[in-house]
């Protein structure tokens, strides 16, 4: 165990992860010889060689599709985005071959392939660079959804990502690189994908959060235990499958439940929680599913307004508040 | 690699030199030029001035007699069973389709043959094809066989995907053929990441990648070229160019219409081919392959041809002119290859009876197969989403 | 110059109100203090006077309509006079509810829903100042989270009694948790009621029991709570009524006697056998074994039997809890222990309060006959005389029989005089046969 960042651990998890299977090699803008835009892949090159790790051009459906057909030639690659904005030029590749190919080919080619990068919003990058978009992927079948929020997490599920026979779109938070917690250098240590963490136990409400909203939600609950209200905090950290199991025995017990999601609320993760909740949990409702959801607008360069875009812990505990009837 | 430098320039600097004959300005047009026009647009005859790097029908046979003296006559006859036995499998799909029993697109390759025939005819087994959605030639060339590509066409569960996949999506691990791809232009980034995969493997495989000429106009198509000549990958691209993308012409869809002449860009090494002549295809792949196999290069390839048919089962073809389909009908691979058997004795006509019996009889029996072969079960709707799936836990 | 009529105010807590009857109809001439209409309101149904003179022009709502104070209802005009301008101002009248005419409403009481009559206010946008039961009225429909719906009916509670908490008279898991606590479970949210019972119910726990009875609670339907409402103000704050019956007691004392000479340390009393049969009646006639809860009626799963104790102070009446379950020894020692330690003033408050029903016997005092006060919230209390000898008519001979008369009071709102009387006549076909206890 060592303190380290998110940004440390995910560089652990590809190095262990490249190390253990040959099959496996990491491709993207930026990533070798740059030493990656956010330094996640930092050292791989000089480590692995530029036959594993490969700064691809700025070709986003190219080399998405790239990996796509390398994945059905036997190998397994980290296809990273420079940032999930830009993995919109390659959602052809992602959706219509990586999501479907095992389907349509009858069971013959499966794509072990990871999309990887950091989603949501940074400091002041503006509209199209600030976009959460992890609503489109789980939206498909054949995709899997991966967004940790603590170092061991982001270590622990990126070397099951690699591991998995599935395509998996594994979405970072930028501000959450230089997050540290504590983190295994257990090369067989990893969290099973589908499997939502409890990060904090309650009784009275249950916040669901993911990514950059699990330290805020914390925060939040940790502001309702000084007012007598005890939060459980549960982050799925897989979007899709989702572990809807916990997330409905959670609000069995506490009768109330808030979403945090810092995306869009329109057609989101969040609504679609909600929507499981209802038809799972509805006898055990006290209160309507809450969400607090980002702003329904695309992001504004403004500090002032960027930060009025992005749910805050007030924002979490006011919900909480309202839906334990609290005046 | 100075080698392949020189020869990637000879070849640009042939297409230059074809250049001048391609220009020539678009007509607009011909409104009420034809009564067959149902939408008032008529696009250009496409065989109304014949491309001079397109032989006619004599010298393409000429040419094609001059080559049966490097091949034995076992490989001239399977090849010309194979076209037969596509042009005869796609007659019936036409019927099936027609009668019902066929669902949803059916893109069909009348006409075509000598591409898929020529090209995959140049391959070993253990080489990879991938396609686009026109691709039951190119399944059954690659070696599936007829009663699981018509199965599939059937959706049944006989068919190479189960029933899950059907015209559009034919797969088979076994004779490592990649699928048909429904998104026009999809299949070249996947060729050219199997063209990684095989080169990172260090094998010596060679992927074929087919593609209409509409795909050209698609970043996917630019983005792979560059790729695969800057990572030098063993990617054979063959753009079989049938002048149509759906209804729309060439001319009406792209600026410059010399599709060899867009590796000049990437640097990589093309050709232009008659794919009329099911023998230069052939010869021009086998160029492509020698050069992915032991260089590790790609190489993209033109190759002209025309579809008969419409561009799917539901086409009008109110685009083009009976007239104009006629005169490329003069130029028939299977007539001209056929012909050119018999002219020279390779292949008598009682042989060429038989061989028609027996390629009739293995149509029928693929049919006979898809009509007797069950439906996919219904928990099959279920399965394949995900390799590792995780049991929802209730 | 036309008269609007408007619903009016016809008591002070009516908001608004259902038009019974019109007894005019559109045309007929109406001159002013004529009756025009019969209102139903929360209290009764009263006739509603014509304030002008001419023809009745037009009614708004029908009969069985409901519409709030102030609304416009009907025009009283001049045959030709255009009232136009005031019929387009006319406001849509809340539709009937079909099962609540008026005339099927005591029977139909207990099974309808939260009526118009509940109402205080109308819904209004402000939500913040509108208390909680208005919303469930406004709507003709209960609000309540899925939760608080689930619990309510896992634990017997009928939510129209229930008065929301949460954001316009939602009502939520607290508000039925107060309720399930109120009742005496002490398990939280699906109050384990049939446990419970169970608990009591088993022989091995019965000369044990010490913890207050279960029950169920019904809607005060909107008569009793009429009826309460209205005796509460004319007799005071329960509305007592009283029913005397005079009880042969040779069968008893000799019942008596004889356990008493099987076992001298029994030591049992008359009293003991009346509790006993108070006991045996009370299951028998549950609408006795109740009590009055401003919105609902408790019925009590068994008799708690309060049995007042004169102590130096005053009074207190330990309580012998599920009397019908315990035999006459156990009551017998019961009744000694708890008097004993009344008067010593060592009773827990468990043990003298929240009995079902209370028994006050003055024999001992030589009162042959007295009226005895209700111990709120309990429905009825009976009072005890002595016991003499008295000269009967039995079988056309005056014969000498041990006779005793006793006297119950009976809370109104919740006990009616022939529910009082036939609960009487079966506690007094036991005593005078003691045999039915055991049959």
């Amino acid at each position: 165990m060592a303190i380290v960042t998110m940004r440390e651990a995910l560089n652990q998890a590809i190095r262990e992860e490249m190390q253990r299977d040959d099959n496996v090699f990491l491709m993207g803008e930026e990533v070798a010889a740059y030493q990656g835009a956010y330094k996640v892949t930092k050292g791989l090159l000089e480590e692995l060689g530029p036959k594993r790790v490969i700064d691809t051009p700025i070709t986003e459906l190219g080399f998405a599709g790239l990996g796509v057909g390398a994945a059905m030639a036997g190998l397994r690659p980290i296809v990273e985005f420079m940032t999930f904005n830009f993995s919109i030029l390659a959602t052809d590749q992602i959706i219509n071959s990586a999501a479907k190919m095992l389907y349509m080919s009858g069971g013959q080619f499966n794509i072990p392939i990871v999309f990887r990068g950091p989603g949501g919003s940074a400091f002041q990058v503006s509209s199209q660079h600030s976009q959460a978009l992890e609503s489109w992927f789980a939206y498909f079948p054949g995709l899997k959804v991966v967004m940790p929020s603590t170092p061991a997490d982001a270590k622990g599920l990126l070397k099951s990502s690699i591991r998995d026979n599935d395509p998996v779109i594994f979405i970072e938070q930028e501000r959450m690189y230089g997050n540290k917690g504590e983190v295994s250098d257990d090369p067989e240590f990893t969290i099973p994908l589908g499997v939502a963490d409890i990060k904090r136990e309650g009784k009275d409400a249950t916040i669901v959060a993911r990514s950059l909203m699990v330290p805020v939600a914390l925060k939040a609950a940790e502001a309702l235990e000084k007012e007598g209200v005890s939060c459980e905090v549960i982050d799925p950290r897989t979007i899709r499958p989702l572990d809807i199991h916990t997330i409905v025995e959670s609000v069995k017990k506490t009768n109330r439940v808030v979403i945090a999601e810092e995306s869009h609320p329109f057609c989101g993760v969040a609504a679609e929680i909600a929507s499981e909740i209802m038809e799972r949990a509805f006898d055990y409702l006290d209160a309507p599913v809450k969400r607090v959801s980002g702003v329904d607008v695309p992001m504004p360069y403004a500090k002032n307004l960027e930060d009025a875009a992005i749910p805050k812990v007030e924002q979490i505990v006011a919900a909480v508040r309202q839906v334990a009837y609290i005046e | 690699m100075a080698a392949n430098q020189s020869q990637a320039r000879r070849l640009r600097t042939m297409a230059k030199s074809n250049q001048d004959v391609r220009k020539r300005a678009p007509e607009s047009s011909r409104v009420g030029a034809e009564d067959t026009s149902a939408t008032g647009v008529l696009d250009h005859d496409a065989a109304e001035e014949a491309d001079p790097r397109l032989d006619p029908t004599q010298a393409v046979k000429a040419a094609q007699k001059r080559r049966f003296a490097e091949l034995d006559r076992a490989t001239l006859i399977d090849i010309y069973r194979q076209m037969l036995l596509v042009r005869r499998f796609e007659e019936k799909s036409a019927e099936a389709y027609s009668a019902g029993k066929i669902g949803g697109f059916c893109h069909l390759y009348i006409g075509q043959e000598a591409v898929a025939i020529g090209a995959i005819s140049a391959i070993r087994k253990d080489d990879y094809v991938l396609t686009s959605y026109r691709e039951h030639a190119h399944a059954i060339a690659k070696g599936i066989s007829p009663q699981a590509v018509m199965a599939e066409l059937y959706g049944k569960a006989g068919g190479c995907s189960h029933g899950k996949g059907g015209s559009m999506h034919m797969f088979d691990k076994e004779v490592n053929f990649l699928g048909g791809h429904g998104i026009v232009g999809g299949q070249i980034p996947l060729a050219t990441g199997v063209a990684f995969a095989t080169k990172y493997k260090e094998t010596d495989q060679v992927t074929l990648c087919f593609f209409g000429e509409a795909a050209v106009n698609q970043g996917a198509f630019h983005e792979s070229m560059n790729m695969a000549q800057l990572w030098k990958l063993p990617c054979v691209y063959i753009c079989e160019n049938n002048q149509y993308g759906m209804g729309t012409s060439l001319e009406r869809a792209m600026s410059l219409q010399d599709i060899s002449q867009k590796a000049c860009a990437y640097e990589i090494a093309s050709e232009f081919v008659d794919g009329m002549d099911v023998l230069a295809v052939r010869e021009a792949t086998l160029r492509a392959v020698e050069r992915a196999r032991k260089n590790y290069l790609p190489t993209l390839l033109e190759v002209r041809t025309y579809r008969f048919m419409g561009h799917s089962m539901s086409d009008p073809g109110n685009y083009r002119t009976r007239a104009e389909i006629e005169r490329h009908q003069e130029r028939d691979p299977l007539k001209l290859f056929s012909a050119s058997l018999k002219e020279e004795g390779i292949i008598s006509e009682a042989e060429m009876k038989k061989i028609d019996d027996e390629v009739r009889a293995k149509v029928e029996e693929a049919v006979r197969f898809a009509e007797g072969s069950p439906l996919p079960e219904p928990e099959e709707l279920f399965t394949n989403v995900y390799a590792d799936p995780i049991p929802e836990n209730e | 110059m036309a008269t609007q009529v408007i619903m009016p105010k016809l008591s002070p807590t009516m908001e608004e109100g259902q038009l019974s009857r019109w007894l005019k109809k559109e045309g007929d001439k109406v001159s002013m203090g004529e009756p025009l209409a019969e209102i139903d309101t929360d209290k009764a149904t009263m006739e509603m006077q014509a304030l002008g003179n001419g023809v009745l022009r037009k009614i708004f709502i029908q009969e069985g309509e409901s519409a709030p104070l102030g609304q416009l209802i009907a025009i009283i005009g001049e045959p030709d006079e255009d009232i136009s301008s005031i019929t387009s101002q006319a406001p849509a009248a809340t539709p009937a509810k079909a099962e609540t005419p008026p005339a099927e409403k005591e029977e139909t009481e207990e099974v309808k829903p939260a009526t118009p009559a509940e109402a205080d206010t109308p819904a209004s946008g402000n939500g913040r100042q509108t208390p909680a039961p208005v919303a469930q009225a406004a709507t003709g429909r209960l609000i309540v989270s899925p939760l608080a719906a689930r619990m309510a009916a896992e634990s017997g509670i009928d939510l129209r009694s229930v008065n929301g908490s949460g954001p316009g008279g939602r009502i939520i898991k607290r508000d039925v948790e107060g309720l399930i606590s109120q009742q005496g479970s002490t398990a939280p949210g699906v109050a384990t009621k049939q446990t419970h019972l169970r608990a009591v119910g088993s022989p091995a726990q019965k000369s044990a029991i010490t913890a207050a009875s279960a029950y169920h609670d019904e809607p005060a339907s909107e008569m009793r709570r009429t009826i309460a409402k209205r005796l509460v103000t004319s007799l005071g704050p329960v509305p007592h009524f009283f029913l005397t019956t005079e009880i042969e007691m040779d069968r008893a004392a000799e019942m008596r006697s004889g356990i008493n000479e099987l076992d001298p340390e029994l030591k049992i009393s008359v009293n003991d056998i009346i509790i006993k049969v108070a006991a045996a009646a009370l299951l028998q006639h549950r609408q006795v074994n109740a009590s009055f809860q401003d919105k609902f009626v408790r019925y009590y799963e068994h008799a708690d039997i309060g049995v007042a104790v004169a102590i130096e102070e005053g009074l207190v009446t330990p309580i012998i809890r599920a009397a019908d379950q315990k035999s006459l020894s156990d009551i017998a020692s019961e009744v000694r222990d708890l008097a004993g330690r009344a008067r010593e003033r060592k009773l827990r408050p468990e043990e003298y309060m929240g009995a079902s029903f209370s028994i006050s016997n003055l024999g001992m005092f030589g009162i042959d006959e007295f009226t005895a006060v209700i111990n709120p919230p309990e429905g009825a209390i009976l009072a005890i005389g002595a016991m003499s000898p008295k000269p009967v008519v039995r079988n056309n001979e005056v014969v000498v029989r041990q006779m005793m008369r006793v006297t119950m009071s009976c809370d109104h709102r919740v006990i009616d005089g022939a529910t009082g009387a036939r609960f009487l006549q079966t506690f007094k076909k036991i005593l005078e046969n003691p045999l039915f206890l055991i049959v």
